[in-house]
């Protein structure tokens, strides 16, 4: 009789508890933390639109917001590097279909000297023989003899892989690049070595200078701006995905198309990334740059 | 004259039944958190095990791991992936070694004189200071060093990199020294006054009391204060994942940048695939540093326990 009782008390509160969940059911978001800002500022814009919405978001970094996709804590997983097959496979394996993916932004990756460094623009190849050791000294850039000291991002960064693969062609970092976490602590880093070199977002901080990329030793230096990334003539930027298990619909997909929309793709600007296409830009010229 | 104390005997132990239960529902309960405390570390213990294991016994990943595992390449993100761990060893035994060369003396010494010679008002100054140093967040410490320290140990060794192992050590120390200054002080007080007497006795100086009888009197604790200041050295990990640049070189020069093991744990975790070799290493990592801080916390516990009752007890 007694045990009746707490089965009952217990089904009741199940199906209670659950239907609460499924009524007021926030959609979740995690992952990069590059893309926190932007996720949030997504999030906290349309739910002041819509206050019905209720979205919660999360960093944690690319692999934690996948694992969590995969795991089915997360409803959306913000990604700033694209999903590596071994996770794609898992997916499969557990939903029975292929991940969706949907670039929402775009991020440049800037490379950062000290404001005193006379340089002004480095080709690819220049980067990579630095950042796999083997230019060492500045005298071989055309500067002082001193020893670059070089900021990089751990391996568990986005920023990571995507450097690793785009500039150094899949090889591996030198064992004497620095490892700081954030574009911050790269770009503060940067700015108290004169003889430092760094790569991440487009930060603002005092004392660094960003430096205008060439696809190859010969090509034409482009700044990093708002418009070379949007147009894809910045040879060094990347997409900014979302990632889903399973076909959006109702809350979440209307969600989504809204940060595909020309507004969610401004907010984006203002945050500091790029837009996925060019979009007619609230802001005509590059204001990002400087 | 039996009357009185054999009716006041037998009323005193008469104990209100509902009181006895309460108690020994107390003592249960008590004992039952107790054992929460404990099967809590059993089961970290465990699950870090579990996961480390795979390195041996999951063929797949035995065969990604083991063949770079001894080697100074730490690049475990990487098309071909590389599981030096020397460097990181490397790193820990550097930054661990600074630390310790900078905080046992200071540690030591300080106790010393705040037990044998400080005036009571500078003691009174001195023992809650350091307290307050240990209480200090590492991140608060850890940035310290990046954004000042690492400047000032520039300035003076004129390193190329900014952020190194010496930085790492230095500010580590700050979180070992309270704790070496604790117990010392704890085990330099408890030597007995009467030892302190008969050396003044002998005629022994101040001085020559403090240094040739109270110090080797409080040896154990002192060496214990020193294992338990090694293990937090050790593992901590905020400190030196701000401080050290964490590039894994094996280098033994403390001025280059540094990687330690905890701070690839830190570094690294939260990105890791969930399940690859390269995870399975990171737990690895957490495993020998999980053994490395019991051997310490054993011999600090049976061999100073041992000592101690044989020199003061014994003798």
């Amino acid at each position: 009789m007694q045990r009746l009782r707490y089965a009952y008390i217990i089904v009741f509160t199940l199906l209670f508890g659950s239907c609460a969940v499924e009524e007021e059911r926030p959609i979740t978001i995690r992952g990069s933390d590059t893309m926190v800002a932007i996720g949030q500022k997504w999030a906290e814009v349309y739910m002041q639109q819509f206050p019905e919405a209720t979205i919660q978001v999360n960093g944690g970094g690319s692999g934690t917001g996948i694992s969590a996709l995969i795991n089915g804590i997360a409803d959306i997983c913000q990604s700033s590097r694209p999903m590596k097959k071994r996770e794609r496979d898992i997916i499969k394996q557990k939903y029975g279909c292929e991940v969706i993916e949907i670039p929402v932004a775009k991020d440049g990756i800037v490379i950062y000297v000290h404001e005193s460094n006379p340089l002004s623009e480095i080709s690819i190849e220049q980067m990579k023989a630095i950042y796999t050791g083997k230019i060492r000294n500045w005298k071989e850039l055309g500067w002082e003899d001193q020893a670059i000291v070089i900021y990089g991002r751990e391996n568990s960064s986005g920023t990571y892989e995507f450097f690793k693969k785009r500039i150094l062609d899949g090889a591996d970092f030198d064992a004497h690049v620095q490892t700081l976490s954030g574009t911050g602590a790269i770009a503060n880093a940067v700015a108290q070595d004169k003889y430092a070199i760094g790569y991440g977002g487009i930060a603002y901080s005092r004392g660094i200078k960003f430096l205008a990329a060439k696809a190859t030793n010969d090509s034409p230096a482009v700044p990093a701006s708002e418009l070379t990334i949007a147009d894809n003539t910045y040879p060094v930027s990347r997409d900014l995905y979302f990632y889903l298990v399973k076909e959006p619909q109702g809350r979440t997909r209307a969600f989504i198309d809204w940060v595909l929309s020309d507004e969610g793709q401004s907010l984006a600007i203002a945050e500091g990334y790029f837009p996925i296409r060019p979009i007619k830009s609230l802001r005509p010229e590059t204001a990002s740059t400087k | 004259m039996t009357t009185t104390p054999t009716t006041a005997i037998p009323n005193a132990l008469k104990v209100n039944p509902a009181a006895k239960r309460l108690d020994r529902i107390a003592k249960n309960v008590i004992f039952g958190i107790s054992l929460v405390s404990i099967s809590i570390i059993l089961l970290i213990l465990i699950f870090t095990f579990k996961e480390a294991q795979d390195v041996f016994f999951d063929a797949h990943v035995r065969k990604e791991v083991l063949p770079t595992l001894i080697g100074t390449n730490w690049q475990p993100v990487s098309d071909s992936p590389k599981y030096g761990i020397i460097p990181l060893f490397i790193g820990t035994i550097k930054t661990t070694l600074i630390a310790m060369v900078i905080a046992v003396p200071i540690g030591v010494l300080s106790a010393l004189y705040s037990v044998m010679f400080a005036p009571k008002w500078i003691k009174e100054v001195l023992k809650p200071s350091v307290e307050l140093v240990a209480g200090l967040p590492s991140v608060v410490i850890g940035f310290f060093a990046l954004v000042v320290l690492s400047g000032w140990l520039q300035a003076l060794t004129g390193s190329a990199f900014r952020l190194n192992a010496l930085v790492g050590g230095v500010a580590i120390s700050l979180t070992a020294i309270p704790i070496i200054f604790t117990i010392s002080e704890e085990a330099l007080s408890a030597v007995p006054q009467s030892m302190k007497e008969a050396s003044y006795a002998l005629g022994a100086t101040e001085w020559e009391t403090a240094f040739y009888v109270v110090l080797p009197a409080a040896y154990p604790g002192i060496f214990a204060s020193i294992l338990l200041g090694l293990g937090r050295a050790v593992g901590e990990t905020l400190i030196v994942l701000m401080a050290t640049g964490n590039a894994a070189i094996s280098s033994w020069s403390l001025l280059d940048s540094t990687r330690t093991l905890t701070a690839t744990i830190g570094a690294e975790m939260a990105e890791v695939v969930f399940g690859d070799p390269h995870y399975n290493v990171l737990f690895l990592i957490g495993t020998f540093l999980f053994i490395f801080s019991m051997i310490l916390n054993l011999i600090a516990e049976f061999y100073v326990k041992a000592k101690l009752l044989k020199k003061f007890r014994g003798g």
